[in-house]
């Protein structure tokens, strides 16, 4: 394994008496996209602000490539930023805004005006020197924050939310466009976002923040199959999170009914959390499967149907392609594969450190 | 017939506003000195005006303080502004609430106040005491019009700047000046008026000696109004009517201009 | 990043020239010639010249305050309704006599009142009988109603152009009728500037010495007149500082009463 690009050790913040981060500890690897993800007032954009040399943390440290950097000023660190709402100057037209960060580094005019047309070309804005800030749409204007951020060839790139702003099919279409910048230009990208599909679509390393703590880090894959706790699994996507209990290892008792599953090593008749996403639910003819429930809801979504299935006192999301009207009796069950077995937290202090992480 | 009764209130309203200046602007070319009998046409009180010294050197002190006031005030305002809005909630009020004293509080107690203060420290009234009221009372109209030009400046742009290499100082000049010019142009402008205009103040802090025009039109109109300030009125509204028009020439600007003042 | 230590000469430059001032007026008026305590100098509104003085200055600012609040609310519609472009000039026209020398506005209306005066030689001419109000308070009255009103037109108007036009048709929308609509939306919703605009006139037409001792002749003295006479020709500071404080109360109870309707504070930012 390289050594990390950037480590944050034991990194803290407060605000006003609150406690924003807490001896917080990451590592970004060269080259990677890693996406912040978390529900506003978890940290992320904190972390990123740190990162970015925009605050400073109260206690720890922040390594660029093993050199501290903690106080370095942001005008001298070697990253750039995207930010929220843009930030561009408005007082100046498309070409001078991405001139701002070569001129003050005294680039030449020749150079400036080849990296500015190649910034656009980039962004698929080629020609758009002469605009105004103002005459440019949303999306126009994210293209050109993103063009005067990579002209000054940062070696990480930070984007705060960058695609809040825009609406969903421009957002998509953004997502496949990060991507394909990331991978031109080759360099590493941290991404603050409280969308969790954005985060699973363009995502290396996904790292799940709530209230100033790291619940789980990992690829996609890792998030969204194995959430480590409660959270997680709540915020990435939808799920069904159940008070069960572990009879024993690849044995777990749902609504009283026994569930094989393939998770050990948590006892014997533990109180446990399961998890189970709504498309992992399947659904039987009445008289079928282990749980009986009768579904009381049902909505077409487009691929596919979500319906609220009422079993063993617990409404029950699912998904399927199959529809079961309203009233109809089904059976449940679940493939032992998809049950996720989560140890529950001792207090609510752990659950927000995520005792499993 | 609405739009007919509209239009009259309106025309009503400007005879109101305008007659006096109109009357001014007439007398100012009557050849003779009383306002009752018009006698022909003639320029004489405005050779009288630009002969006199008292009117002339008046007139100087007048545009100095002015302009040195609003230099002034518009720094200390701008640079204010800037520290306030990083202030926490607290601190910010209680600043605010001070910026407010001279405005809500009657210029004549204000007048007084300062007096009394130069006096009891022993700086005697004259051009320096003078200059040292017209900031203190322009400042707070400076912060009114730069302050929401500075919460609308997004944090952000700044921040951008400094991500792209600018040295705090550079993202100043180079992004968040930009964004608040107009504010600092209409808050300059707001004090060269304001110190162009004020009597009361200077009344109680000038001193014997030093008049500007204000004073001096004061301590004659009380002897007797004399045909020359006729000239002087139609000057002074020519030149604020040039000076306005010129600073609202911007697309745009005069609308900016009249919702802050 | 200590940009904070920018405001710092302004709150030096406030607290030497604001508030230490303010204390001086405090310490005068509540000490007598020798420097003891006394509420001599603050009694002394009680006397009836000073009293008549305070109370003749209240009328007439009250009144003009009104008769400003009457003339400016409809010329503020007027001016909203105009269209954008034509309804900027014009407010521009509307505040352009303000820029002129106070003292010089001031003295126009000396010159059209006077007995001799343009205002009686136009209706001399027309063979119409002469008005005499030079000198009078009701000549007081008109100085600051003409002097102050653009203070007036001002706030209201910069009120009213915000409320949107869907605010309009969505009370339309509900039931209202005209009227309905100007006195449940429209007008409570420019009370802060109708306050802003109060003040702004109230405060300086109950202070003045000015407009009184240029169209009053001498003949109407205003407790402005009273006070600056302490100071100028009396030399009584003390007194003058006394009187003073007992404005400064007036004022503050006004700001008090508007003070509630004025929550957000948008009309006081004009």
């Amino acid at each position: 394994m390289n050594a990390p690009l950037i480590r944050l050790d034991k990194v803290s913040k407060t605000f006003d008496g609150t406690m924003v981060l807490d001896e917080l500890e990451l590592s970004i690897k060269e080259n990677e996209f890693m996406t912040l993800l978390g529900p506003s007032g978890c940290g992320k954009t904190t972390t990123l602000r740190i990162i970015g040399g925009f605050e400073k943390p109260d206690t720890g440290r922040v390594y660029f490539e093993g050199t501290d950097i903690t106080d370095l000023a942001p005008n001298k660190r070697q990253l750039n930023t995207v930010f929220q709402k843009y930030a561009l100057f408005s007082h100046m037209n498309i070409a001078e805004n991405i001139a701002f960060g070569l001129k003050i580094k005294g680039k030449t005019k020749s150079y400036i005006h080849d990296k500015i047309k190649y910034a656009l070309k980039l962004v698929n804005l080629d020609g758009y020197e002469r605009r105004s800030v103002t005459s440019l749409s949303g999306g126009q204007q994210q293209r050109i924050a993103i063009a005067r951020a990579i002209v000054n060839e940062p070696r990480v790139l930070l984007l705060d939310e960058p695609l809040g702003a825009l609406d969903l099919k421009l957002r998509q279409d953004m997502q496949y466009e990060l991507i394909r910048l990331k991978n031109e230009l080759g360099i590493t990208f941290i991404y603050v976002t409280h969308d969790q599909e954005e985060a699973l679509t363009m995502s290396d390393t996904i790292v799940v923040m709530n209230q100033g703590y790291i619940q789980q880090m990992g690829t996609p894959e890792d998030i969204y199959n194995e959430p480590e706790n409660a959270f997680v699994a709540d915020f990435i996507g939808d799920s069904n999170i159940i008070d069960s209990l572990m009879i024993e290892d690849k044995l777990v008792e749902i609504f009283g009914v026994k569930f094989p599953c393939v998770d050990t090593g948590f006892g014997r008749n533990q109180p446990v959390d399961v998890v189970i996403r709504p498309e992992d639910v399947e659904l039987h003819p009445e008289g079928e499967g282990r749980l009986p429930g009768v579904v009381s809801h049902i909505i077409f979504k487009g691929v596919h149907y979500e319906m609220e299935v009422m079993a063993g006192g617990f409404e029950w999301l699912v998904h399927s392609t199959v529809c079961h009207p309203v009233g109809a009796k089904v059976g449940i069950d679940v493939d032992p594969f998809n049950i996720q077995i989560m140890k529950k937290p001792e207090s609510e202090d752990e659950e927000a450190v995520g005792v499993n992480g | 017939m609405i739009k007919f009764i509209k239009r009259f209130y309106l025309v009503i309203m400007f005879v109101f506003l305008y007659a006096p200046i109109a009357a001014l602007m007439v007398l100012s070319f009557n050849s003779s000195k009383y306002m009752s009998r018009w006698d022909g046409f003639s320029l004489k009180w405005y050779e009288a005006m630009f002969s006199s010294e008292l009117i002339m050197s008046a007139l100087k002190t007048t545009l100095i303080i002015a302009l040195l006031s609003a230099v002034i005030s518009t720094i200390i305002g701008t640079a204010a502004c800037i520290g306030i809005s990083r202030m926490k909630r607290k601190p910010r009020a209680i600043v605010m609430g001070l910026n407010n004293i001279p405005m809500v509080n009657a210029e004549i107690v204000t007048g007084i106040s300062l007096m009394l203060c130069f006096i009891a420290f022993g700086i005697s009234l004259g051009f320096g005491t003078i200059l040292i009221s017209h900031i203190t009372f322009c400042i707070p109209y400076v912060i009114l019009s730069v302050m929401p030009k500075i919460k609308q400046t997004e944090q952000s742009t700044y921040e951008a700047a400094l991500d792209l290499g600018a040295s705090p100082v550079q993202a100043f000049f180079k992004v968040v000046f930009p964004d608040i010019r107009p504010g600092v142009l209409s808050g300059f402008l707001m004090a060269f008026t304001m110190s162009l205009d004020d009597f009361i103040i200077t009344h109680f802090t000038k001193g014997a000696g030093v008049n500007t025009l204000s004073t001096l039109i004061y301590s004659e109109v009380r002897k007797g109004i004399k045909p020359s300030l006729y000239a002087l009125s139609t000057i002074m509204f020519l030149a604020v009517l040039i000076l306005l028009v010129i600073a609202n020439l911007p697309k745009g600007k005069n609308r900016e201009l009249v919702k802050e003042n | 990043m200590g940009k904070k230590s920018l405001a710092a000469p302004y709150i030096v430059w406030m607290a030497g020239f604001i508030v230490i001032p303010l204390l001086f007026v405090f310490y005068y008026g509540l000490t007598d010639k020798s420097g003891a305590f006394t509420l001599e100098n603050l009694a002394a509104i009680a006397s009836p010249e000073k009293v008549s003085a305070l109370l003749r200055s209240l009328k007439l600012s009250v009144l003009s305050t009104a008769i400003c609040l009457l003339l400016a609310y409809p010329l503020a519609m007027i001016l909203k309704g105009l269209h954008v472009k034509k309804g900027s000039f014009v407010v521009f026209l509307f505040i352009l006599p303000m820029w002129m020398n106070f003292l010089l506005r001031t003295m126009a209306w000396q010159t059209l009142l006077d007995r001799n005066g343009v205002i009686n030689n136009v209706l001399a001419f027309f063979h119409l009988p002469g008005i005499n109000i030079i000198n009078t308070q009701a000549a007081i009255v008109f100085g600051m109603v003409y002097n102050f009103l653009p203070f007036m037109v001002l706030p209201i108007y910069n009120v009213l152009i915000k409320i949107g036009d869907d605010t309009v048709e969505a009370a339309r929308d509900l039931g209202a009728d005209g009227v309905q609509t100007f006195f449940r939306v429209i007008f409570p919703l420019s009370m802060p500037g109708i306050v802003s605009g109060i003040t702004m006139v109230f405060v300086p037409a109950l202070t003045t010495f000015v407009i009184s001792d240029l169209l009053g002749g001498g003949m109407v003295l205003l407790i402005g007149n009273v006070i600056e006479q302490e100071f100028t020709f009396t030399a009584n500071w003390n007194l003058g500082s006394g009187l003073s404080l007992v404005l400064m109360v007036f004022i503050l109870i006004s700001m008090v009463l508007f003070a509630k309707y004025d929550k957000d504070g948008e009309g006081a930012a004009v």
